[in-house]
């Protein structure tokens, strides 16, 4: 990866050329699971773009001084300690998305993202850099997990942010907010991209 | 812990509230590992391998160690370390006695690492306060609920290679699209009481 990139162009990056969910494929488990609805799909984002953010500022001051092996564990062990700070933060300040996320706010640490782009990105660029780097993945991540809990929450129970869209008679496809929902959304959102990637190809 | 106990411990993990397609636990080997039978199987037995083995030894460390000491703060920070070295234990042993397997496997196998399956596995055993027995036939069940899901799906992408699919949906949107209907499928236990 080229050092001298532009910030805009290396926020671009992130955002739209690797977005984690729909060209990478990666960290699909919080990405389908907590998305039932817009609000937990924006604070899951934002919740994962704080530990990345911080997690790769943190490993790319601490990789100069790790042996390669055991580089991973060292890794391993920064992250889960941001994630339970950031985690122990939520319980305090915002109880109610804390409970509603869950489980998946320790996975934060398992979050494929995050020990990839600490890997791929910030053990090799300088700490300005790789918070830069974190800020564009991260905000590609949450910009995918809002719009992936709009769809669902505005097919399978007519509102958006809480806020009734259709009125009190608007019946919810109860589907989308179960499991399979989360599956079908992001299935046929991905064939829309592959749809305009193409056309765009064959220009 | 009463037998019957056991038993609803089983069913409910492998079938009623599967990892994959109730949990969304551990989707990235699902759709990472699923193009071939073969290496769907092999992922399978490792998870079930190691699932079962740290769900035994977070069990013994959160109740011998975290809790006497008041540290279960300290609880995602301990149990990923235990199976991180867990992990690497079993890619030593896999690659020693079954070269041809680890091939197979390549990178994924470091991945079960970051496989939330078994990181989420043992921080729900925790929240259940399970015992000793359950919190490893738990851990066991669910390994072989994923297992279940990984040969079903790699079953059918290996049928999906020879149909015919429109353009947009080839290659991911379509696998998606399937575990959609799977998971539908399998909502069909969800009125399980047990």
């Amino acid at each position: 990866m080229s050092k001298n990139k532009s910030v805009s162009a290396q926020l671009f990056n992130g955002i739209f050329k690797e977005n984690p969910t729909f060209v990478l494929v990666i960290g699909l488990c919080p990405t389908l699971a907590v998305t039932t609805s817009a609000i937990n799909g924006l604070g899951m984002g934002v919740a994962t773009l704080l530990v990345l953010v911080l997690s790769n500022f943190f490993i790319s001051v601490v990789s100069r001084f790790t042996p390669s092996q055991v580089r991973i564990p060292v890794y391993v062990i920064v992250i889960s300690t941001i994630v339970t700070v950031i985690g122990m933060l939520m319980q305090a300040y915002l109880p109610t998305l804390y409970l509603a996320l869950g489980i998946f706010v320790p996975l934060i640490v398992v979050n494929c993202i995050i020990l990839a782009r600490a890997e791929m990105y910030a053990a090799k660029n300088g700490p300005i850099r790789s918070i830069i780097d974190g800020l564009g993945i991260g905000i590609g991540f949450v910009l995918a997990l809002t719009l992936l809990g709009s769809i669902r929450e505005i097919i399978g129970s007519g509102s958006w942010f809480g806020e009734s869209l259709f009125g009190a008679n608007y019946q919810g496809a109860l589907i989308m907010i179960l499991p399979p929902g989360a599956f079908l959304t992001i299935g046929v959102l991905m064939a829309i991209i592959q749809k305009f990637k193409k056309r765009r190809g064959k220009r | 812990m009463s037998l019957s106990l056991l038993f609803g411990i089983v069913i409910t993990s492998i079938f009623i509230n599967n990892v994959i397609f109730a949990q969304f636990l551990g989707l990235c080997p699902f759709f990472g590992v699923t193009k071939k039978l073969s290496s769907a199987l092999g992922m399978g037995m490792a998870v079930i391998f190691v699932l079962t083995i740290s769900s035994a030894i977070t069990w013994v460390v959160n109740d011998y160690i975290l809790v006497p000491f008041k540290l279960e703060y300290l609880q995602t920070v301990v149990f990923i370390l235990v199976i991180a070295s867990l992990v690497q234990f079993v890619e030593l042993l896999i690659q020693k006695s079954a070269p041809t397997l680890y091939q197979a496997l390549g990178v994924f196998l470091p991945l079960i690492t970051t496989n939330c399956a078994v990181l989420g596995i043992a921080l729900i055993n925790m929240t259940k306060s399970y015992g000793f027995i359950a919190a490893t036939v738990n851990g066991l069940a669910t390994a072989i609920g994923f297992t279940v899901a990984l040969l079903l799906m790699a079953g059918i992408r290996e049928k999906l290679e020879y149909s015919d699919i429109p353009n947009s949906f080839k290659g991911l949107p379509i696998t998606f699209i399937t575990a959609g209907l799977l998971a539908i499928a399998f909502m069909g236990f969800s009125g399980m009481k047990l």
